[in-house]
């Protein structure tokens, strides 16, 4: 019994291998779009990102942004300027106390005042130990999305040795809104510095950790090496600062190039990277962490006693038995607390190295109590738009690695 | 310390230098005719002398509470020379009738997100942009709520909001 023919066509008319014309002709296919975000795991934050896609090649890539707009310029509009203090911690929630501080600084240089010496000393601790938490959570992100979840436990260990340090310092695991200005509002804890020299020890053996499971990963390298990448040109262009800018061989730090606090009185190197791909800008902020502990050890020998806020009423609030003792006292803090610092009129640039790069206030003053207006330019908004950039013509599995490399916050993209 | 730069413009678009002066920290500003702007960033980045390349920042005022408060908004511009080592501070005046000025997005591609950032809060078009839509806030809203004008507690929610009696949103809210 034999089986019927499947096709009309005798075996011998078959060509089993396709003819040239054959191979050329590519099969009918129509551009997709794709959504992924705004509730998305590898979207941080909350950003959609509309991706056009050819097959798996990214054609057009549009990131839509604001789901997390939180009203920042006109809520710092509408309230005295030690108020707005609490809604920078919101900006990079990851490393609060730089942008605290990088607000406080600029306030200060436009009402003209220099802090006391011991306030600089903390300053530059704080914001150094922040910057290793800031990209520890990037570099643990990125472990994480790529497959490597051990990478993002040891990060999140050693990250949260900082945590635990800045809740000593500011009684906040996130939201520090330290200091004050003209200072700080407290001086450091008994023994703190100790157990920061402690915790420092235990993230060096961490992050070298991290370092061995991920920067000779086979696995990882091939998503990192050449993905994302960006010229140095475009990226000036599109404004990157920080790791980013770093990455793509660019040497500019604003530690460096208009130093701040203690930075001129520290030794610390700037690494540069030369593709400005993912892994360079992985490499950058694993050395980063190495330079910034280098920073607070050397801080930390340095630190001499002394006041941490300045003694002028009009500006920082009077010790407490003053205000509970004398009239002057009292007076000075209702002023101060009411009205509001008297910053007088005029108007300020000032820029601080954030842990992404150039985080830049543009304060104007009309003289009252109020800010009238609170510019914050901040890193990651300029390194988002460039984002489009660095994917389009790539796949789609190299976005996850670029937009985790840039590490983008929403709370300061966003506002 | 960015006179050098400051005084090349000046002395290259004479017509467009309007004003120049320092503020107390130091830092030097230039006001530019709104007209010129895109002339002078591209000088500011292309002339190798200057060599702003990176772009920085753009933001407006509304300068409406302002003692001195005609030409209503000022766009401000913030480049940085790596090789200078130096901030370049611009600021440009547009009249509230005409709020208008040219875009520099054909000089910086960064400029594209600020300049709808402005847009978005301050309401000034920037002519010869590419995309100029709205973009932390949605499609559908109307004003520009970064002008001094804009009510504070001004609420517009694309869905209804259910009236609750025993949450007090601030002055002002809360009346039928």
């Amino acid at each position: 019994m034999s089986n019927p023919p499947i096709s009309s066509k005798s075996p011998a008319d078959v060509q089993p291998v396709p003819a040239a014309s054959e191979l050329e002709a590519h099969l009918p296919s129509k551009r997709m779009e794709l959504n992924l975000g705004p509730s998305h795991p590898a979207m941080h934050g909350t950003v959609r990102m509309k991706v056009e896609l050819d097959g798996e090649t990214i054609v057009h890539a549009d990131p839509e942004i604001g789901f997390l707009h939180r009203g920042f310029q006109k809520s710092c509009e509408n309230g005295t300027w030690t108020q707005c203090l609490p809604y920078t911690d919101r900006l990079n929630y990851v490393s609060a106390l730089m942008n605290n501080f990088g607000f406080l600084n600029a306030v200060e240089k436009l009402i003209g005042v220099e802090i006391p010496e011991r306030a600089k000393f903390i300053r530059t601790i704080g914001s150094e130990i922040h910057r290793i938490a800031d990209h520890l959570t990037c570099i643990g992100a990125i472990g994480l999305e790529l497959g490597g979840f051990s990478a993002f436990l040891y990060c999140i260990e050693a990250r949260e040795l900082i945590v635990d340090r800045v809740t000593e310092l500011t009684g906040a695991r996130l939201t520090t809104t330290f200091g004050r200005v003209g200072g700080l509002n407290r001086d450091l804890p008994p023994q703190w510095l100790e157990s920061v020299l402690k915790s420092l020890e235990k993230i060096e053996w961490l992050v070298g950790e991290v370092d061995a499971l991920l920067t000779n990963n086979r696995i990882f390298v091939d998503r990192m090496k050449g993905t994302g990448r960006i010229s140095a040109e475009d990226a000036l262009d599109f404004g990157f600062t920080g790791p980013c800018l770093r990455a793509c061989g660019v040497n500019y730090d604003v530690r460096k190039a208009l130093p701040y606090w203690i930075y001129e009185r520290v030794a610390f190197d700037v690494p540069l990277g030369r593709n400005g791909d993912n892994f360079d800008r992985y490499l950058v902020r694993i050395e980063e962490i190495k330079q910034s502990n280098r920073i607070v050890r050397q801080a930390i020998e340095m630190i001499k006693p002394g006041p941490v806020l300045l003694d002028d009423w009009r500006i920082a609030l009077p010790p407490k038995p003053e205000v509970y003792g004398t009239i002057e006292g009292v007076m000075a803090h209702f002023k101060l607390i009411m009205e509001g610092i008297q910053v007088p009129a005029g108007e300020i640039y000032d820029c601080t190295e954030a842990a992404n790069g150039e985080l830049g206030w543009y304060l104007v003053s009309d003289g009252s109590g109020k800010p009238y207006k609170v510019h914050v330019r901040a890193p990651s908004f300029a390194i988002l738009s460039g984002i489009a950039r660095m994917v389009e013509g790539r796949l789609l599995a190299d976005l996850i690695p670029t937009f985790d490399s840039i590490n983008m916050i929403g709370g300061e993209v966003e506002q | 310390m960015t006179k050098f730069a400051l005084d090349k413009i000046a002395a290259t678009f004479p017509r467009a230098f309007l004003d120049r002066y320092t503020d107390r920290a130091g830092g030097e500003w230039a006001v530019i005719d709104s007209e010129s702007i895109r002339d002078v960033a591209s000088e500011l980045r292309d002339n190798p002398e200057l060599d702003f390349k990176l772009f920085l920042s753009i933001d407006a005022v509304d300068r409406l509470m302002l003692p001195e408060r005609e030409p209503r908004f000022e766009i401000v511009y913030f480049f940085f020379s790596v090789t200078r080592g130096e901030h370049v501070r611009l600021k440009c005046r547009v009249p509230e009738d005409r709020p208008e000025l040219p875009s520099i997005t054909p000089v910086y591609q960064g400029a594209n997100w600020f300049e709808r950032l402005v847009w978005d809060f301050y309401g000034i078009r920037f002519r010869g942009h590419s995309d100029l839509r709205r973009i932390l806030l949605y499609e559908e809203f109307t004003g520009h709520p970064l002008r001094k004008d804009y009510p504070l507690r001004q609420r517009q929610s694309l869905i209804p909001e259910r009236p609750i009696k025993d949450i007090f949103r601030g002055p002002g809210t809360n009346r039928p």
